[in-house]
């Protein structure tokens, strides 16, 4: 039943978009509106009927999810926050699935923020992730979130050095110096692996070049799609893996779901949203050659004038 | 006096900022000028804040264009702010995170400014297929390179890529869209981003010169430069 009707839907679109193709051809404009009706029915009509696919990783997308699978248990990962409600669609789920993987493999997971707004978007993993599937990871000891400081770069160039001396206490005024976790490590050279999810400034690439780059700790980050390409420098010189937008959530997610089978029933937001993302994709390079079709029919109408 | 001090203070910190990074016995100096900065950057919330409630402020009583959104605004930045000061509702009281689950401010954050922000994100998706529409179109060579570009990026980017030319075989697997699309991103695009990164570190060397030894004055608001 479910097939059916996504069959409808797409014939729908698709009928829709041959009309405007026939119409190009006799030289009519496209309404702006009807771009906007055929986007709103791409992106609803996938995540209305549930339309998913599988994601094979790419090379960037593996190499990051390698480098947290193959650090022995008990390495410290620091994971930075740095993303506000704008990106959240396409970095939460980002930040959730590589939090979950970084706790599965027992790894020792130190949370902060470089954005005001990341405190409560980490409070999301909090309760989705760490409450729901490690409800015996205690705080302090197997995970700990230091939370927000302000200054930008002027916070990385410190903990590259002193961790303690920017955040004397986790978020719930713990001090440091009693809380387990922490008890090894002064700077960011203690961590051995830092991940900065995120996609304004500051962000992964200040991490790269203010933290990663100067302390030789491997670097690695997931990042909006529109600020992926920037990045692609980075890697894989000074970057060990990168996550674009949410077809690399998607990808890790489907990734570590095949090869973690216990987290098989774990929620894939990253995975629901491809769906939306593939058919306005398709729709919009769909305007992009009725746009040229009546560019060309336009132009040749006035060259025979 | 007004511009001197601020040109001493600039020529002084940045020396010593570059010094301190190559001489081991200066780093913790280095270390406590960029606190400074730190310290510097918290005024920035109070200056921004301040900043918003005098231009909204002004709009409203002077009742200029569009003053109704400022109530919005001014409404949503003081309730905001009380929610977070005085921890309304927080469970854990004063001491507690301010985003700790079930306080004013977590409700507030989670149900307004979460879709709220998320929502005007994805405004964008409307506006990018009807520019795309409109903007991409093979006017000559290098419009219609960046067409080809688009266009494998976009595919490149979606299961319906990998869909339509799985059936190449290994042997010519460049030529299947999402390996294209890791090309164009890898290869191309690397040199573009490169070369103007590499320009925009000499600027920034240049620029920071012309800051430490006094010759850049426009920050003072001096506009001999």
């Amino acid at each position: 039943m479910g097939d059916i009707r996504v069959i409808i839907v797409l014939l729908l679109i698709g009928g829709g978009l041959l009309w405007l193709l026939i119409r190009a051809l006799r030289g009519k404009e496209v309404d702006r509106r009807l771009v906007f009706v055929f986007i709103l029915v791409s992106v609803a009509a996938p995540l209305l009927l549930t339309i998913t696919f599988e994601m094979k990783p790419t090379p960037v997308v593996q190499a990051l999810y390698d480098k947290i699978e193959n650090l022995p248990a008990g390495s410290k990962v620091l994971l930075s926050y740095d993303f506000d409600p704008p990106m959240a669609p396409e970095v939460q789920p980002m930040a959730d699935v590589v939090s979950r993987h970084v706790l599965a493999r027992k790894h020792k997971a130190v949370f902060m923020t470089l954005w005001a707004t990341g405190q409560a978007q980490f409070n999301i993993t909090l309760e989705e992730v760490i409450h729901r599937d490690f409800p015996e990871a205690r705080d302090g000891v197997d995970y700990v979130h230091l939370g927000y400081k302000a200054g930008n770069e002027g916070v990385l160039n410190v903990i590259r050095t002193d961790f303690k001396k920017m955040f004397p206490t986790d978020v719930h005024t713990v001090p440091w110096d009693s809380l387990p976790i922490l008890k090894r490590i002064r700077s960011c050279s203690d961590f051995d692996l830092i991940i900065s999810l995120g996609g304004g400034k500051p962000g992964l690439k200040e991490w790269v070049l203010f933290v990663g780059d100067p302390t030789r700790v491997p670097t690695a980050g997931g990042v909006t799609a529109v600020v992926a390409p920037m990045l692609y420098p980075y890697y894989p010189g000074q970057m060990c893996g990168l996550l674009g937008g949410i077809k690399g959530a998607a990808e890790y997610e489907n990734y570590f779901r095949d090869n973690h089978p216990e987290y098989a029933g774990m929620e894939t937001p990253a995975m629901l949203m491809m769906g939306p993302q593939t058919v306005a994709h398709v729709v919009i390079l769909a305007f992009i050659v009725i746009g040229n079709v009546l560019f060309v029919v336009t132009r040749r109408k006035e060259v025979k004038r | 006096m007004r511009r001197e001090i601020p040109l001493g203070i600039t020529i002084f910190v940045g020396f010593l900022a570059i010094v301190s990074f190559f001489s081991p016995p200066l780093e913790g100096l280095g270390e406590d000028f960029t606190l400074f900065f730190d310290i510097i950057a918290v005024f920035a919330f109070f200056l921004g804040g301040g900043n918003l409630v005098r231009i909204h402020a002004t709009k409203l009583i002077k009742r200029k264009a569009d003053w109704v959104y400022s109530i919005v605004t001014l409404i949503g930045f003081f309730g905001m702010l009380a929610a977070g000061l005085l921890k309304v509702g927080n469970p854990g009281g004063i001491a507690a995170p301010v985003t700790a689950p079930g306080s004013l401010f977590s409700t507030l954050y989670f149900n307004l400014n979460l879709p709220l922000g998320a929502t005007m994100y994805a405004l964008l998706a409307f506006y990018v297929a009807s520019a795309s529409y409109r903007a991409f179109r093979a006017k000559n060579r290098e419009a219609t390179v960046l067409l080809v570009a688009a266009f494998v990026i976009l595919l490149g980017s979606t299961p319906f890529g990998t869909m339509l030319t799985s059936w190449i075989p290994h042997s010519l697997d460049i030529l299947q869209i999402p390996n294209m699309a890791v090309w164009t991103l890898s290869a191309p695009n690397l040199a573009g981003q490169r070369a103007i990164m590499i320009g925009i570190g000499l600027g920034v060397v240049s620029m920071s010169l012309r800051l430490i030894l006094g010759i850049e004055r426009t920050y003072l608001g001096d506009d001999r430069g």
